[in-house]
């Protein structure tokens, strides 16, 4: 089939090798000489990498390199040069009474940017990349606090939660289910919906509201207060503005009275350390509505009066 | 005869075992699968009862089939085949691709969220559609370059039909929940020994073949299809060694635990790629460029040093997908030093492949499947470089656990392995079924074109997505905070997912364009159509001005 002699590949001046399979030939090409230099040069450059590296295995161990690297030492090392640099504005956030912290321009703000990124990985889970909440997690963009909105108050939230199971210390209250333990009848659940739904203006006054109006006197006063402004020392929200943590339609009203509601926050005290809870505290103070502390006993009425203002 | 009865024999005796696996299974998992075993089983004996002529049987003895031809039966099964879990794997990556660009398609539903049609998706374009893919070209070429039948017929069909049965097995036990959690070797124990069996089965077929070779020399096809089938079964057994919990339950442990599987199940990952998407095509182009182009290899010297530099340095590479985990530094600068060494002897095989063409460039122009070829290799040489550069420690610190990695192996994928796929169909169907062409060379053109402009798209999309995700992830505020949660970095990829989306949809109705072009090949239609450029030529116009007989002077 083939010729004896070395036969020439026309198009290219090449060499046949001689084989042939099913009419495939092959040609005798040297290799390409850039070809051989880039494979040598990374077997060179590969075997003087493992020179310098951690590379060869031996018995016990391996052999550790010119350069002596790790990647956890190098781990260790940048963590603790961003930990050096962060230290004193760390040291300082911790040693402030946390209700001077916003008076402090740079470690308020170096609080917040902090709080933020661990909000990011610790809370919007719940609440939301933009904070905004959703069916039963509170929005923290608005100055309507179910508890405590003051620094201190926050961030007593954040160490111990809110109904965090076997905890003594969480936050912790619980409304009845009206409806569930026959406290009170359909039709009178009915009423107080209607009544609930003029605090806030949802709903006209009408004959029903009025029944409701004496049922809310009887039950619910006792925490939501005579006017409905809440009480945030127990929990009880405000039912007299426009933010409704699980919708302001008869629907949801009447099941939260019928059946009651029980939110739970996570205590976080002992998953984050102390600094990383106050800046959590600052970027969440900080977000729309953050409360101070009160100076006279009127401050509730005020902020009452305020929340008025459907938002 | 004693054949038929040995046959027909063993299947009963596998449906009644399968029976009674099924009727002590512990979960019911494992019992679905039993009973899929039955009646594979069952089927197999009623087709083979079927098909055998008795009387011929009881005058001459068994019929042998014609020695003067190759054995193409299974090579055509295996072409419909892949053609079909070809058209699944890539229905099921589409559907995947839009559950990450809209999470409600998971339908609340366990069967079909992302975690069970991912690996779904995966194994079904990789041992569905390449599987068959590398089996029937292997039968193919064996037989023409060794110029002898196959060895083993009967054990070459049961080849073909056992790996259906494993990749039945393999897809119905992702959906039921049931896996290893192994990547690219989810199936558990009772179908990774089935798979060892068929294995071994198309090891012995291979080799049998080019035992009996007419040819003296064994052609570098082969050798990539026989590194291929050895280093597939090797990495196969090890990394599946498991201890089942009850021999009538679907569920194992590995017998290697912590970072040990961890290394095992990457050098197992890594080299599946090698082996199975990178060898064992390298055999399929070897064979089909040089044919469809009619033109000779180009160095038979490269080819010896690809291929034995490949599979030495392929082997010790598994270790760069484990940068920056507990697996010891030293292992993962072996593994980076490896897979950078790597990067010529990959591209040996695109050398070969592209300079083959030297001499028939014009083909590229004139022949859409020549220009899938081309297109096969250029993604063939653009991953296997991407793939040492991401294995080096650094870029695989920004590059790591993004969705550049799902870029990169789709461009392997879609390029390398889909294109070269697609062309070795588009060579092999008018050949198996001796038609006189291709319904339509056109529509080649057309799924030629929607796959390219599907694998730009979805590329693209992806590196922009996986470096935008690396850096987001790494990004530090001025003073020293992280600036997104990775709930922002994923909301911020859904333009590209939308992208990579609209990608996978062009790639899937360009193969939908090639089942049609094969379905009307194979029903002996041939489309009427222009050629694909025409060669204009006026002979009268083509001679040089003659002013007067005599000669100009100089």
């Amino acid at each position: 089939m083939m010729a004896e002699d070395k036969r020439v590949d026309e198009p290219t001046g090449t060499e046949f090798v001689g084989h042939e399979w099913d009419g495939i030939e092959e040609l005798d090409t040297p290799l390409p000489r850039w070809w051989s230099i880039i494979f040598w040069a990374t077997v060179v450059w590969g075997l003087a990498y493992t020179v310098f590296y951690p590379a060869w295995p031996l018995i016990n161990s391996a052999t550790e390199g010119v350069f002596g690297w790790s990647s956890r030492a190098a781990l260790a090392e940048d963590l603790a040069e961003v930990e050096a640099e962060r230290a004193p504005l760390r040291e300082a956030i911790a040693n402030i009474d946390i209700n001077e912290l916003p008076q402090n321009e740079q470690l308020m703000q170096t609080a917040i940017n902090g709080g933020r990124s661990a909000y990011v990985v610790h809370c919007v889970q719940c609440h939301g990349s933009g904070a905004a909440g959703s069916e039963g997690y509170p929005n923290l963009n608005d100055d309507d606090w179910l508890w405590d909105g003051t620094m201190e108050g926050i961030e007593y939230t954040l160490i111990h939660g809110i109904r965090n199971p076997d905890h003594l210390e969480t936050r912790i209250s619980q409304m009845p289910a009206f409806g569930a333990d026959g406290i009170l009848t359909d039709r009178q659940i009915s009423d107080v919906v209607s009544y609930v739904r003029t605090l806030s203006g949802a709903e006209e006054a009408s004959a029903a509201s009025a029944r409701g109006s004496e049922l809310y006197t009887a039950n619910c006063a006792v925490c939501h207060g005579p006017n409905g402004g809440g009480d945030q020392s127990q929990g009880a929200p405000n039912l007299r503005d426009a933010i409704w943590l699980y919708g302001e339609d008869r629907a949801s009203i009447t099941d939260t009275v019928a059946n009651s509601r029980y939110g739970v926050m996570p205590r976080w005290g002992h998953r984050l350390d102390p600094v990383t809870i106050r800046m959590l505290t600052a970027y969440v103070w900080n977000l729309g509505g953050g409360e101070t502390p009160a100076p006279e006993p009127e401050g509730e009425e005020l902020a009452e009066a305020e929340s008025d203002e459907p938002g | 005869m004693e054949s038929l009865t040995l046959k027909v024999g063993s299947l009963l005796v596998a449906a009644f075992l399968a029976f009674v696996a099924a009727a002590f299974a512990v979960d019911t998992g494992f019992a679905i699968h039993m009973w899929i075993v039955v009646a594979a089983a069952l089927i197999a004996t009623f087709v083979i009862a079927n098909k055998t002529d008795f009387a011929a049987l009881a005058r001459f003895g068994a019929v042998r089939p014609d020695q003067s031809r190759y054995d193409d039966d299974p090579v055509r099964w295996g072409v419909i085949a892949t053609i079909f879990w070809g058209m699944a794997g890539f229905l099921a990556g589409l559907y995947i691709a839009l559950q990450l660009t809209f999470p409600a398609l998971n339908l609340n539903f366990e069967y079909t969220t992302f975690g069970r049609l991912r690996p779904l998706h995966t194994s079904a374009v990789i041992f569905a559609f390449g599987g068959n893919a590398l089996i029937a070209t292997s039968f193919y070429i064996v037989q023409r370059t060794c110029r002898a039948r196959l060895a083993f017929p009967g054990l070459a069909r049961f080849v073909f039909w056992g790996y259906q049965l494993f990749i039945v097995l393999a897809a119905t036990g992702y959906l039921l929940g049931i896996t290893q959690s192994k990547e690219y070797a989810e199936p558990e124990w009772y179908v990774d020994l089935w798979l060892t069996i068929v294995w071994v089965a198309y090891a012995a077929v291979f080799i049998g073949t080019i035992a009996k070779r007419k040819e003296p020399h064994i052609y570098v096809a082969n050798w990539f299809f026989l590194a291929f089938i050895i280093t597939i079964a090797m990495l196969h057994i090890v990394n599946n060694l498991a201890v089942p919990v009850s021999i009538f339950g679907s569920k194992s442990y590995p017998a290697f635990a912590g970072v040990q599987d961890a290394l095992t199940q990457w050098w197992y990952g890594h080299n599946a790629v090698g082996f199975f998407l990178t060898a064992g095509f390298l055999a399929m182009m070897y064979y089909f460029v040089p044919k469809q182009a009619e033109r000779p290899v180009y160095s038979y010297r490269l080819s010896i040093i690809h291929f034995w530099s490949l599979i030495f340095l392929y082997i010790w590479a598994g270790p760069h997908h484990l940068h920056y985990t507990a697996l010891p530094d030293w292992a993962q600068t072996l593994g980076m030093v490896f897979s950078v060494m790597l990067w010529m002897p990959s591209w040996g095989g695109m050398i070969n492949g592209l300079m083959t063409l030297n001499g028939a460039w014009d083909k590229i122009r004139t022949d859409p499947i020549i220009r899938m070829m081309v297109m096969a290799l250029a993604f063939y040489g653009m991953s296997t470089f991407e793939g040492p550069m991401m294995s080096i420690r650094a870029v695989n610190s920004l590059s790591h656990y993004t969705d550049w990695t799902i870029g990169h192996v789709h461009s392997g994928a879609l390029g390398w392995n889909g294109m070269i796929t697609f062309a070795a169909i588009y060579f092999l169907v008018p050949r198996l079924w001796a038609r006189e062409r291709l319904y339509s060379l056109r529509m080649v053109n057309w799924h030629f074109w929607l796959s390219t402009v599907g694998i730009v798209l979805y590329a693209a999309s992806m590196w922009v997505a996986g470096i935008m995700q690396g850096l987001m992830w790494r990004e530090y505020g001025a003073d020293g905070y992280l600036v997104y949660a990775f709930s922002e970095v994923t909301s911020a990829m859904h333009p590209m997912y939308l992208i990579r989306a609209a990608g996978g949809a062009l790639y899937l109705a360009g193969a939908a364009i090639m089942v049609y072009n094969v379905w009307q090949t194979i029903a002996g239609k041939t489309r009427d159509e222009k050629a694909m450029t025409d060669t204009p030529h006026d002979p009268e116009k083509d001679r040089p001005i003659v002013a007067s007989t005599t000669v100009p002077a100089e």
